[in-house]
């Protein structure tokens, strides 16, 4: 059960993060383009789930920084190793634990949370072995899911949310409201947060307030571990 | 097995084989506790070594290979047996790199071993000749690296027996290894891999040809005891489903069974072929020595029992990789050295090479792990300094 839930991780990763070779001069997809605007240059980035490597190449062109990558798939691993950047193959769930407290400055969990088996473990790790975490995840909040859930009584899908519900990757889904939630109950402190409309464009609304938790598909969180370092 | 040779003693003096020869007068302190020498280390170049001397390469072979990594073997007229990689414009451009590869202390391709001369008895060692490990082979191959000028290697690649080079190699001198590439290895050896060992030394001891290890002085050669061992590994080198691909049930130039035991199946005949033809090129006591130091590796050991604590602080890059099919070096085992790797904050790339090759996948054509290894070298020479490939 456990392998097959994690190969369709995977390919939900490759998916979501297909948008651009990591030799390509394109536009980083808009979520990652807003990610990488908060990361300093030549800071130490782990970017777990990290695709084809789009947001690793885009961050060591741009901002030197010294990346590092964690993701599922055999083809996503093997396309960044072979672009020069440093991958492993493993998962949020597994290949944590083995990094020391403090590791990075920033790591980064893009799209990647609600396919954990232990979101809440995950988040512990994250704010454990970065100074600062990154996380972002589709809003189960988000009114047109919502909605379609009412009106017409079967499972949402979205283009944030592509599979249907028996061969979905998404295995624990949650709203804004749940993820802050958790934050308060584990003692991680959010730091900024990013809401963004169906078109990737940010919100200016109060991630803590219902409006976000109605309006916003998407959410990009900063957070601290409460002992900060 | 009376397909195989008649025993065919070598002496030294008869070989002329190519390649270079670097005598080291000073004794090596050995880790058994013996000052060994003075001995001989045979190694193979490719390439040309740059002006700044940074684009040096270290190939390390694994338990029966040797320095010919690109060339004709002297013995069998075989291709070198990482031809595939090696060369103008390959994974290992020659027209970019310096390639060095040794071979191993305790080999039978002219570093000093078990069937050469003992100074103080005037007779081959065999057993009297030291335990030797993994870590004294690259004491061994440090001290060629001394002669050769070279400080510090661009990187240090491998398989097998080779990876556990590597891996000694970023443990022992970091500062001398920019990039470690070890390829299908394990930071130890398991219990599973010794037993298969001992089942191949056992078959080497139990020949009668094999006299208590003196054959050479008594004129013959363990032939059969050296080609079982060798046909018991060589499964381990395999898969199932590689084994099933190549040969399945197959009879051997016959249409029916001959109720015998006569090498009725392909797969027999395989085998018989591999046990035979690799007596020819190889000694029965380096065999055991070689085997041993592979069983007694174990780099957390060294390190105060955490493997963490081989890679702290190191500044290398490393590229791990693994086969899915390959059961005698399982992917977990490169996990534990990624995880480890971790630990100590290196900077790690692993990447598991889907194959149904087996462990041999690393000597064979798999295009995804060249593909690999040029992407890590590539992104490791611009980092050098060493530019782009042309």
């Amino acid at each position: 059960m456990a392998a097959s839930a994690e190969s369709a991780a995977l390919s939900f990763g490759a998916a979501a993060r297909a948008t651009m070779g990591p030799g390509a001069a394109g536009e980083l997809r808009q979520d990652l383009r807003l990610i990488a605007e908060m990361i300093e240059p030549r800071s130490r980035v782990l970017d777990i789930g990290c695709g084809d490597g789009a947001l690793l190449a885009y961050l060591a062109r741009q901002k030197s920084v010294d990346g590092r990558g964690i993701e599922l798939s055999q083809s996503g691993v093997n396309a960044c190793v072979g672009h020069g950047l440093s991958v492993i193959q493993g998962d949020a769930d597994r290949d944590l634990e083995a990094y020391p407290a403090g590791a990075f400055d920033v790591v980064v969990l893009s799209q990647t949370l609600q396919a954990t088996h232990r979101p809440r473990r995950v988040v512990e790790e994250l704010v454990r072995i970065g100074r600062r975490a990154i996380v972002s995840f589709p809003n189960f909040g988000f009114w047109r899911i919502r909605f379609g859930l009412l009106l017409t009584g079967r499972m949402p899908v979205s283009h944030c949310l592509a599979h249907p519900w028996y061969e979905t990757p998404n295995i624990h889904l949650c709203t804004i409201r749940d993820f802050i939630a958790l934050c308060d109950e584990i003692g991680v402190r959010v730091d900024r947060s990013v809401t963004l409309d169906r078109h990737g464009q940010p919100y200016s609304l109060d991630p803590r307030g219902s409006l976000a938790n109605l309006l916003a598909e998407q959410g990009i969180f900063v957070l601290c571990g409460s002992g900060g370092l | 097995m009376s397909t195989l040779i008649s025993p065919r003693p070598r002496s030294r003096s008869d070989q002329d084989w190519p390649g270079y020869v670097l005598p080291v007068r000073a004794p090596l302190r050995l880790d058994c506790g013996i000052d060994f020498g003075p001995f001989t280390i045979a190694y193979q170049t490719y390439g040309t070594l740059n002006p700044d001397r940074s684009n040096a390469i270290l190939v390390c072979h694994a338990l029966t290979g040797d320095q010919y990594a690109a060339d004709p073997h002297p013995l069998t007229g075989k291709p070198g047996w990482w031809e595939t990689l090696i060369g103008p414009g390959r994974v290992l451009d020659i027209e970019r790199y310096f390639l060095i590869c040794p071979n191993v202390l305790g080999g039978c391709m002219g570093t000093t071993g078990p069937q050469d001369i003992d100074p103080a008895s005037g007779e081959p060692w065999a057993l009297s000749f030291p335990v030797i490990t993994i870590r004294d082979m690259v004491r061994a191959q440090k001290l060629l690296l001394d002669h050769l000028g070279i400080e510090s290697l661009f990187c240090v690649i491998g398989g097998s027996m080779g990876a556990m080079q590597v891996l000694e190699w970023a443990a022992s001198y970091p500062d001398s290894v920019f990039a470690a590439v070890p390829i299908a290895g394990a930071a130890r050896h398991s219990a599973q891999n010794i037993a298969f060992h001992e089942v191949g030394r056992q078959a080497i001891m139990a020949d009668p040809d094999w006299s208590g290890g003196r054959y050479l002085s008594v004129g013959r050669k363990p032939v059969r005891g050296l080609a079982v061992a060798r046909m018991a590994a060589h499964i381990t080198y395999l898969s199932e489903a590689a084994l099933h691909r190549k040969f399945g049930r197959n009879l051997q130039d016959r249409l029916a069974v001959t109720y015998g035991f006569d090498a009725d199946f392909q797969v027999e005949s395989y085998l018989r072929h591999q046990g035979s033809t690799f007596v020819d090129r190889f000694d029965a006591n380096s065999y055991l020595y070689i085997t041993r130091a592979m069983d007694y590796f174990d780099l957390a050991a060294e390190h105060g029992g955490t493997l963490a604590g081989a890679f702290e602080g190191t500044r290398s890059r490393f590229c791990i990789i693994s086969f899915t099919s390959d059961w005698l070096f399982p992917t977990p085992e490169s996990r534990q050295i990624v995880h480890a790797l971790n630990a100590a904050a290196a900077n790690v790339s692993f990447v598991e090479i889907a194959t149904d090759n087996g462990h041999d996948a690393f000597l064979l054509h798999e295009p995804e792990l060249f593909e690999t290894l040029r992407g890590f070298l590539n992104g490791c020479a611009e980092h050098r300094g060493l530019g782009r490939p042309r």
